[in-house]
Order: structure tokens, then C-alpha cells, then sequence
């Protein structure tokens, strides 16, 4: 969608001012009903019914404005580059405005939620139209004033100007403009007039990070507040039979020990069991404690014992179990173009390879914890998470509270990766907080957190190629995936509609650990497979690798076909923007390089890894990316997103894994599990954007995914080997370095 | 329970904690300076770093008992207003992504650059291992001790 041409739109059902009291105006509106993932811009927003508003501006008399920022920030700059949308309209100097975090409106709750990179892409219109009917209000509100038609003046940064040259800030008329009735249609700007909107801007909390400030979920403190800690079942398929705590009560910081379990199961076993709800149905025991230190203690020093409930798994027996669905014939087909069988009945040489993931735990630096205090009036729940709507009807379903009562305010958040889209720590605490009738906090130790996870599940993939008089003719996907198979547009990724005969096909193993979404999901690891695969091809079919990718996009041209997810013309734009900046096949002779490219939540990305030989090992010396994802909202912000997201995809290929024996996770802290660090980040990442007037899309997740391959194909340029089994460390006789 | 005095950003603080407390949770929840973080627990993250008579230390690690005696600075109290050169090298390069690990990489590399001000990429790079980022704003890291180096020096 191209908005190089002005739009106009109209809005009047989803705003609503008001005059403040205290002096000023207050613009109401409601952003998430129009931004759910399954609506696609443009919105029509004179098709939603909005009757509730979760965002607000507020507009001082001195002119100062304050935007309530309502998507949870986790990391990924929403929190600055959401305000920017509104501010770029409205027309405001960057410096004026104030940002703050919405708390979530429980009375008419609407989408609010961090996840899919979706936040900009959804938020780009309905943002951008918000400022901007707020700045017409202020233009109306001036015209009235001096008695001319608001087409007569002119409103940038602050103020209003009249023909003669007369001004008035938008403070003078804030008065006025909120008694008008809410404009009909309004003019968005050119991009190429955009000032806010491309310019590098700096994290509106800085200031409190840099210097300590509160923030987190964890710094929450309210008065009276005691501290919490749950002991889980150790193993996946366990649950609690008994336990003694005579010696926990015996501490002098310890205040109780509870139980807790039953509300969970009957949210668990109800009807209303929501996707957030992860949670081990066991009884748990809880350690209520003065401070965070004497609820560890005391944990420790409960003796449980646990009992077996459902099977104890094992890595060993996961990996015979997916090789098994994999080499079997129960798939479900995803996606089916000609006929693949007869393609590889008539091949002269078919490629096949298995590419073999583990399971990821997410890691966020700040452990999972919440802040509860449930009293007749209110369920007050204060903390981190990217899903704050679901985690008010799970608690509102599991305590029987209505859900106006449920009032869930987000702190900042210490990484989401996907971890925060589950609720069970909130409604872990809920249920302590309904128990205790206190204000508690829960805090996870990193072992809690490692070991009692929703983690990445392990996935399999066989990919298989057909070759006929030299030529690609078929491309074969199988997934065999730890409980839940890749969602559903993924099959029409690339190289969907590039061959005439291309299938997907899934299977999946339903296990007792609890799974989820983790950056990027499925394409992290799918991404390294078929981006592998694709290089072995080339290498095959004697063929260059960028090549063959541009030639298959022309195919994808030259046969358009409306169901697939990607643009032919973007992925190659891409790919010819990473060749050209990481001087593909120019480099000297002793840096090895890689390529990848991939599509998915919505954003194009080519890689190039550059690799050295030191001392045998590999080094990653840089990484070359370009990525198409529309106009760069906050370019400061998205090199931060893409940089960090290649470094995590490194890591993580290279070294992450979680192996469980009988049930029990065999990493439990940073000694055990291998997260990158400084010195194996590649020195340099040089990252290039596609310039272009598209409405921006998110940049979270997709930068994650091709790295991967990038890095393995860099690795079997310099060494001869493929790699096929991530951790990709496990299999270069490299000695694991932890910490 | 034991008596502890201790000397935090320049004041005294007198508190009633188990001996085996960890500085870290002295610090947060007892007198309430919660920028000092929690990670790990273990030292091997980072996070809680804080300076222990001028060096990094993992606050994490460090009993109370042991603390008494020792001028002790957090985050809080490395600098007046955040003007410290580290802190302003920070902001210049719009270090933080979720933020969470940076007040332990603020004081680690302030603790580095004290010692060592004109440093070379590889110091840098070896001072700064210990700490993890784990939304991976290590090259920013690296930048922004490079430009704080500048200032000190
Ligand atoms: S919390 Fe102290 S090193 Fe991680
Ligand atoms: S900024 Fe998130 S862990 Fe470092």
C-alpha cells in the first residue's frame, strides 16, 4: 500500500475530547480495536464501533503534551516510536512531548499486546489520524478565534498562524478545541514532510534506565507488601503429593507457607481456558516471606515430595519420536501446488536433509514476577506482561471476579521474547494475593524461571529437493514440532508459488512441557533449515546461490498468485541492496561468507555473515543485512531492533539448548545454559534499509530468523561442513564456553 | 537476624538482615535502590553490579556481613544528575533496548574506565564479557564505553 498520496479518513466515532479540569484537553481514543492482527490496513474506521478508549493525549495550557502510550513495551521501542506517530501529525516539537504508560482500561478492554512485531504496522493509521484530528480541532479552535476559515491557517510545531502573521500556541486554544465537535476528515501528511517520523529518537526512558530509576516489574513496591516464592513441581509430568515446612516456618523472615493450585485448575478444567494459560495444574507450595531473600531461603528449605502424573520425557526421547514422524506418513499437507510425488518420481537427483532444532528457554534478563493486592473493591495487578487483556479474563475467571474489577497496570518490561504473552506467573500471584489478602509480590528466581518455562519447542524438518536435466522441480517440507505446528500463513512463505510443485506438510508430538511462542516463532529455526537447504542446492545444481534465488522470485513474477505472503519484488530488492553492500564474492580469501535471505511478519531480509578461520575456530567478523520494512518510524530505535535481533539469532543458533532428563530441565542458570555475550557479537553489523514510502512494518522478530543460515553457510564455505543440528556448536568439536 | 552498617552513595544506612544476605537484596529491598538489578544470582550476568571501594563487584555474591566497613556505590549514586561520563556516553548512543541489564553494564564499565581510561577495542571487549545483554545491545555497549573513554580522557 502506497501512502505517498495524502489520505483523508474519518474518525469521528473513535475520538472523544474533553476539557480537563485542571486547564487543558484530554483526546480520548481507541487504538486497538482497529488494530487487530487480522484486520489489514487501511482500516476502515468508520466500520468500528468504538464506544471505549484506552489511549489518551493530553494537552496542557502551557501546550505541553503528555501521550499514554498503551502497547507494553518490552524492549522493542514501541513505547517511543508509538508517540511518534501521534506527535508527527499533531505537530509538536519532540521535546514537548512527555511519554507515559497507559495503564489497561478494564471497564471496555481492547486489544493491547506485544507480540508479531505487529504494533507499528497496526498503529501506523489510526495513530497517525489521531495526532492530526487533534491538531485540526486546535486549527478549527484558532480560526474561530480570529474569525477566519481554519483553511486560512497554518499549525506547525506548537503553533497556529494566521494569514497576518499572528500566532497562538496550541495551549491558548486548548480550551475551545476540546468543547468542538471531533472533525469529520482530516489530511495526514506527505511523508516527505514528515519531521519526527525517520528521525533518529532517543528511548523516552533513558534518563530513568541510565540513572537506576524504578521501572521494572520487579521495583514495584507499595506499602505493606510482602514478597512471595513458589516452589514447582522439578520435573514436566509431576505434581505435589506432600511437603514438610518446618524448617521454612522455622526462619525468622519467613511470614507463611500456603498452597495454591485450585483456583488455576478451575480456570484450567473450566470452559473459559484461555491460550495464556500455561500453567502446571499441580498444587504449589508458596512461601510468603518478608523480603525477596527470605522467601528464596525459605523455599529452599520446604521438602517436597512429588509424584509421578503423567510421563517423565527425555531429550533422547523426543528426538527418536519427531525422526520417527518425520520418516512416517501421518502429516497433515499445509499446502499443495502440482504434484510433488510425480516430481520426485521423475527426478534425477533428489537432495534430502534433516535439520534438527532444541527446545529455547526465553531468558528475559528480568525474571518473570507480579505485584497483586485483591481486596472486595478491586484485583490491583502491576507488573511485565505483553498480554495484559487475556491476563484480565483468565484472573476475572479463576477468582470469579467481574472483570471490571480486574485493574492490571504494565511496568516497562525486562525482555518479552515471547515469554510475557503467558500469564501463569499473574495468575500464580493472583491466586497467592486472593489467599493471603495482602499485597504481594512474586518474584521467580532465574532457576524458576529456566526450568518452569513456556519454552521454544524442538522441531524437525525434512526438506527434500527434486532435480531434473539439471533443473529444480520440486520442494517437499515436512515439520514434525513438539506440540503445536507452524501457524498458518507460513506455508505461503517463499518459496511458495516459486516451483510448480511445492507441499507442505506437518506433524506433531503432543508432550507435558508447556511451549510457546519465542521470537520469531517457527521461523527462527525454519528460516536456518530452508536457507541451508537452499545453499546446498545451488551448490548442487552448480548454480550461483544469489541466482538462483532472484530467478526463482522471477518465477513468482512472471506466475503472480494471490495467496502468497511475500513480495517477489521486495525479496529481491533486498538481496541485491545485501550483494552490493557486503561485497558478495569480493572479499579477500580469507573471509568466508554466508547469505540468507527470508520473509516474515511482514518485513524482507537478506543477510551476509563474514566469517574468519582463528586458531581452527570460526569468527564471526560481520554481518551485512538489508531489510525492507516500509518507512523506519524511529531509525535509532530499528537498528537497535535489527542488530539486537541478528545478535539473538547468533546465540542462539550457535549455542542454545534445553535438554530435559525424566521431565526435568537440565539447565537451570547462565553457568549451564551458553547466552552470546560480548565477545563472540560480531564485531561489526552493517545494516542498510530499503528506502521507500510503504507503511512501516515491525522489525522485533524478522531480523532473527536468516541469520542463522547465514552463519552456518559462512561456516561450511571455511571448513567443508554442514551444519544441520542447532546448537550449531555441539556439532564443530568446539569446546562449549559458558560465561 | 544481625545489625549491619553500611555505607551506600555516601550515607549510612544501619540494617536488620540475615548475615548471608546478599548485598543485592539489601539494596532493593531493604533501602529501596531497585536500580541495581537482579539477574542471575550467581555472578555470572552482571546485573547487580555495583562498586565495592572504587571495583565492580557482583552485588549478588557479596553477604551483608561482608559489606559492613566498605564504601559501597550503586547506580543510584554514581553520579549527581546522570552526568556521568559513562552515563551521557549511554544516552548519546541510546544504549538501553529493554533496559533491564544496563545499570550493571553502566557500573561495570565505569569501574573499567577508572582504571583503564584510554582502553583498546579488545579491553573493552574483555572488561564488558561478564555482563549479559540479553536483547544483544552489545555493539552499542562497546560503542558508548569508546565514546565515554573519550570524555575521561
Ligand atoms: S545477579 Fe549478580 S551476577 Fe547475575
Ligand atoms: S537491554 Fe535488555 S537485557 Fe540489556
Amino acid at each position: 500500500m502506497n501512502l505517498s498520496k495524502q489520505q483523508t479518513f474519518s474518525r469521528r466515532s473513535f475520538l472523544k475530547t474533553s476539557a480537563l479540569a485542571s486547564g487543558g484537553m484530554l483526546i480520548s481514543f481507541n487504538l486497538f480495536t482497529a488494530c487487530k492482527s487480522d484486520v489489514k490496513p487501511p482500516v476502515d474506521i468508520s466500520q468500528l464501533n468504538f464506544n471505549d478508549f484506552n489511549a489518551f493525549i493530553k494537552i496542557s495550557d502551557e501546550g505541553k503534551v503528555t501521550i499514554f502510550s498503551p502497547n507494553p513495551e518490552i524492549g522493542q521501542g514501541v513505547k517511543t516510536s508509538m508517540p511518534m506517530l501521534i506527535a508527527e501529525e499533531l505537530d509538536v516539537p519532540w521535546e514537548d512531548v512527555y511519554v507515559q504508560q497507559a495503564v489497561l482500561d478494564t471497564e471496555n478492554y481492547t486489544r493491547q499486546l506485544a507480540g508479531g512485531s505487529q504494533s507499528i504496522r497496526l498503529g501506523w493509521e489510526p495513530l497517525r489520524q489521531t495526532g492530526a484530528t487533534a491538531k485540526q480541532m486546535l486549527v478549527n479552535a484558532a480560526a474561530a478565534k480570529w474569525g477566519i476559515s481554519p483553511s486560512e491557517c497554518k499549525a506547525s510545531q506548537g503553533i497556529i498562524t494566521n494569514p497576518k502573521g499572528e500566532t497562538l500556541g496550541y495551549g491558548d486554544v486548548v480550551k475551545e478545541a476540546a468543547l468542538l465537535d471531533v472533525p469529520g476528515e482530516v489530511t495526514l501528511k506527505d511523508p516527505k514532510d514528515f519531521t519526527i517520523v525517520g528521525k533518529n529518537t532517543s528511548n523516552v526512558d533513558i534518563d530513568k534506565i541510565i540513572t537506576g530509576k524504578p521501572l521494572f516489574g520487579l521495583d514495584y513496591k507499595e506499602e505493606g507488601m510482602v514478597y512471595a516464592s513458589v516452589l514447582r513441581p522439578p520435573a514436566f509430568g509431576q505434581i505435589l503429593e506432600s511437603f514438610d515446612d518446618t524448617a521454612a516456618r522455622a526462619l525468622s523472615g519467613v511470614i507463611d507457607v500456603i498452597v495454591i493450585g485450585e483456583k488455576a485448575r478451575i480456570h484450567l478444567e473450566g470452559e473459559k481456558k484461555n491460550w495464556t494459560a500455561q500453567l502446571s495444574k499441580s498444587d504449589k507450595v508458596v512461601v510468603i516471606a518478608k523480603t525477596t531473600w527470605d522467601a528464596i531461603k525459605g523455599k529452599k528449605a520446604i521438602k517436597a515430595v512429588w509424584k509421578n502424573d503423567s510421563e517423565l520425557e527425555s531429550t533422547e526421547s523426543h528426538d527418536k519420536i519427531l525422526l520417527d514422524l518425520l520418516n512416517g506418513e501421518k502429516f497433515d499437507t499445509r499446502r499443495k501446488d502440482g504434484n510433488v510425488k510425480k516430481a520426485f518420481a521423475n527426478a534425477d537427483k533428489i537432495l534430502e536433509r534433516v535439520y534438527e532444532s532444541p527446545f529455547l528457554p526465553h531468558n528475559c534478563m528480568e525474571p518473570m514476577n507480579f505485584f497483586a493486592n485483591i481486596t472486595p473493591e478491586k484485583v490491583h495487578l502491576v507488573g511485565p506482561i505483553q498480554s495484559p487483556e487475556d491476563a484480565a479474563k483468565v484472573v476475572s475467571d479463576m477468582l470469579d471476579r467481574k472483570l471490571e474489577d480486574i485493574h492490571i497496570e504494565m511496568t516497562r518490561i525486562g525482555g518479552g521474547f515471547g515469554r510475557r504473552l503467558y500469564g501463569d506467573f499473574i495468575y500464580e500471584t493472583a491466586e497467592i494475593a486472593n489467599k493471603i489478602k495482602k499485597p504481594v509480590k512474586m518474584v521467580s528466581t532465574r532457576e524458576d524461571d529456566m526450568t518452569t518455562g513456556i519454552y521454544r519447542p524442538a522441531i524437525k524438518y525434512k526438506i527434500a529437493a527434486s532435480i531434473k536435466d539439471g533443473k529444480l522441480t520440486g520442494y517437499h517440507l515436512k515439520e514434525a514440532a513438539v506440540n503445536i505446528n507452524m501457524y498458518g500463513l507460513i506455508p505461503n512463505f517463499f518459496p511458495a508459488a516459486a516451483l510448480e510443485n511445492y507441499q507442505v506438510d506437518t506433524a506433531n508430538y503432543k508432550s507435558n512441557i508447556t511451549t510457546g511462542a519465542w521470537r520469531a516463532p517457527y521461523t527462527n529455526f525454519l528460516a536456518s533449515a530452508e536457507q541451508s537447504f537452499f545453499d546446498e542446492l545451488a551448490e548442487l545444481l552448480e548454480v550461483d546461490r544469489v541466482q538462483m534465488h532472484l530467478d526463482l522470485l522471477e518465477n513468482v513474477k512472471s506466475n503472480p498468485e494471490p495467496n502468497i505472503e511475500y513480495s517477489p519484488e521486495r525479496l529481491q530488492g533486498v538481496i541485491k541492496l545485501v550483494v552490493d553492500k557486503s561485497n558478495w564474492g569480493k572479499t579477500g580469501p580469507d573471509v568466508y561468507q554466508g547469505f540468507s535471505v527470508y520473509y516474515c511478519h511482514n518485513t524482507h531480509v537478506a543477510e551476509v555473515a563474514d566469517i574468519t578461520m582463528e586458531n581452527g575456530n570460526p569468527v564471526i567478523k560481520k554481518v551485512t543485512c538489508a531489510v525492507d520494512c516500509g518507512i523506519v518510524v524511529n531509525p535509532l530505535g530499528a537498528l537497535n531492533q535489527v542488530r539486537g535481533g541478528i545478535i539473538d539469532g547468533i546465540g542462539h543458533s550457535m549455542y542454545g539448548e534445553l535438554t530435559f532428563n525424566n521431565g526435568v530441565p537440565q539447565s537451570n542458570n547462565f553457568n549451564s545454559f551458553q547466552l552470546i555475550r560480548m565477545g563472540q557479537t560480531p564485531p561489526e553489523i552493517d545494516v542498510h534499509f530499503v528506502e521507500n514510502d510503504i507503511a512501516p512494518t515491525g522489525l522485533g522478530e524478522p531480523t532473527l530468523p536468516p541469520v542463522g543460515a547465514a552463519v552456518a553457510n559462512a561456516i561450511y564455505k571455511a571448513t567443508g561442513k554442514r551444519l544441520t543440528k542447532q546448537p550449531y556448536i555441539n556439532n564443530m568439536d568446539l569446546e562449549k564456553v559458558v560465561g | 537476624m544481625a545489625t549491619f552498617n553500611l555505607k551506600i552513595n555516601n550515607k549510612k544506612h544501619t540494617v536488620e538482615a540475615d548475615a548471608d544476605t546478599p548485598l543485592l537484596w539489601v539494596l532493593r529491598d531493604h533501602i529501596d535502590l531497585v536500580g541495581t538489578k537482579y539477574g542471575c544470582g550467581i555472578g555470572q550476568c552482571g546485573a547487580c553490579t555495583v562498586h565495592v571501594d572504587g571495583n565492580a563487584m557482583r552485588s549478588c555474591l557479596l553477604p551483608v556481613s561482608q559489606a559492613e566497613d566498605m564504601s559501597i556505590t550503586t547506580i543510584e549514586g554514581l553520579s549527581e544528575d546522570g552526568n556521568h561520563p559513562v552515563q551521557q556516553a549511554w544516552k548519546e548512543i541510546d544504549v538501553p533496548q529493554c533496559g533491564y541489564c544496563q545499570s550493571g553494564q553502566i557500573m561495570t564499565a565505569s569501574a573499567f574506565l577508572n582504571q583503564n581510561s584510554n582502553p583498546t577495542n579488545s579491553e573493552i571487549r574483555d572488561a564488558m564479557h561478564g555482563n549479559i545483554c540479553r536483547c544483544a545491545s552489545y555493539n552499542s555497549i562497546e560503542k558508548a564505553v569508546k565514546v565515554a573513554a573519550d570524555k575521561i580522557s
